[in-house]
């Protein structure tokens, strides 16, 4: 296979990878602040079954969790699971990186000093308006650099998908490897996450100093 | 007219009883300072009367409006509708101001009228203009609360109170985190709200600011009122407590 008949399929494949890292932080992102007042509910069923959840998020490997996902349909209901197999990957990662925002959220939130909250109580504002006026913005600034970390696992996680054949980047590189006993698509992909994360970093140093402005 | 009324209000953190039966009427108008040594139950009055804490015993009235009644021998809190209300009619300055340090001085004190009361933008900025300008600070509109010093964050934290015409103001020890120099500009913003009669309860430690300004005083110890009345008669009374209370300050 030439150089750039590989280049191409792999960048192919890197588009899929792209496309599970958006798609991933499109639904992670806000479900992980769902399940972070899950997490603080006042209620200790509600935050001791989430609590659960989440230690079995992060306590098990990501691969197991996305065959979990792609399978259960099947083997629980039966179902056909014919066309599932990227909906699972997304739902897989979704879930699993929400677990590791939530904790992240939680942790910013629960930074904030109770007299924010207080002042903004006095001054009359509703619990939804002094979260999205007062404690959030306050709490975007402190988990930035958190975020970014996972952003970047993120990035080298979407490998992972191979584990469900999915044509993304790295299961392309495998297979190319593989049949034409080669090292070289390897070495292309590190390349391809390599400036993917750069990228990453980049934008998210941007938005760090953008939030620097108190 | 009474603003505000407290009846024997109780309060208790687990075994530890904070407030034994305190009763307080604030008359339109009216300065009222409360002293008294650390842990006597001053905050602790103060954050009930702003409904910061949560209440076990006894009553609260704004402008003769129910918020919290007694009800078996419990407090019990008014719907969250007239609640609401009377939350209108108070304003708080925190002990360490509790600004929010995302917000340039100007939407600290602009931003509560325009989302909660849903005022007319360019009105508010132009009224929240005029209220640092009174406080000194015209210069600092545009600056973060963390490039400003204890002193003027204090004042804007009082701005952001006035700028939702509170019909009383609450202090608590408004100058605890000040050094000398600080609390002196801030007490005299204070006093100047006095001059225009504004309502206010203030907790505080500066003795000679309270018998300045104060129409009345208020001495607390153990979570009971152990003297009140005027300056004069509150600094001269035979209470052993007060005596004690103010002469080790004046040996401090």
């Amino acid at each position: 296979m030439s150089f750039p008949v590989m280049l191409s399929e792999l960048s192919e494949g890197m588009l899929k990878s792209v496309g599970i890292f958006v798609l991933t932080l499109i639904f992670s992102l806000p479900l992980g602040l769902v399940v972070a007042f899950g997490r603080m509910s006042k209620n200790k069923i509600v935050s001791g079954i989430i609590g659960f959840l989440i230690s079995i998020l992060r306590g098990t490997p990501l691969m197991l969790q996305l065959l979990v996902v792609y399978f259960f349909p099947y083997y629980l209901f039966g179902w056909s699971i014919g066309g599932w197999r990227f909906p699972a990957i997304i739902v897989g990662f979704s879930i699993n990186y929400a677990a590791y925002f939530a904790e992240i959220y939680r942790s910013g939130i629960e930074a904030i000093p109770k007299g924010q909250h207080e002042a903004a109580q006095i001054l009359g504002y509703t619990k939804v308006q002094t979260f999205f006026r007062i404690i959030l913005p306050q709490v975007i600034k402190i988990i930035l650099p958190a975020i970014t970390n996972e952003i970047i696992t993120l990035v080298k996680d979407t490998s992972l998908a191979f584990s469900l054949s999915y044509m993304e980047m790295f299961t392309i590189a495998k297979q190319i490897a593989a049949a034409n006993t080669t090292f070289m698509p390897f070495v292309v992909s590190a390349v391809f996450y390599y400036v993917f994360n750069f990228v990453v970093a980049f934008v998210m140093r941007r938005m760090e100093k953008r939030m620097a402005y108190y | 007219m009474v603003y505000v009324e407290l009846k024997n209000v109780e309060k208790s953190f687990d075994d530890l009883e904070v407030l034994k039966g305190i009763s307080l009427t604030v008359n339109e108008g009216e300065v009222v300072s409360i002293i008294g040594p650390s842990g006597s139950g001053k905050s602790t009055l103060l954050r009930l009367a702003t409904l910061l804490e949560p209440w076990q015993k006894g009553e609260l009235y704004y402008m003769g409006e129910p918020a919290v009644t007694m009800q078996n021998g419990y407090s019990v809190y008014e719907k969250p509708a007239q609640l609401k209300e009377i939350k209108k009619d108070f304003g708080l300055v925190f002990q360490n101001f509790n600004l929010f340090p995302h917000k340039t001085v100007l939407q600290n004190v602009s931003e509560a009228p325009i989302h909660v009361q849903k005022r007319e933008k360019d009105v508010v900025r132009k009224e929240a203009m005029e209220l640092l300008d009174k406080m000194g600070l015209s210069d600092k509109a545009d600056y973060y609360p963390s490039q400003l010093s204890g002193g003027q964050q204090q004042r804007v934290a009082i701005a952001r109170a006035l700028a939702l015409n509170p019909k009383v103001l609450y202090f608590d020890e408004p100058t605890s985190a000040l050094d000398p120099e600080l609390t002196g500009e801030v007490l005299k913003v204070i006093k100047a709200l006095a001059e225009q009669k504004m309502t206010m309860v203030i907790v505080t430690h500066e003795m000679e600011f309270a018998r300045n300004i104060s129409d009345r005083i208020i001495f607390m110890d153990k979570g009971v009122v152990a003297a009140s009345g005027t300056p004069e008669e509150v600094f001269n009374s035979d209470n052993t407590r007060m005596k004690e209370f103010l002469g080790k300050l004046s040996h401090a």
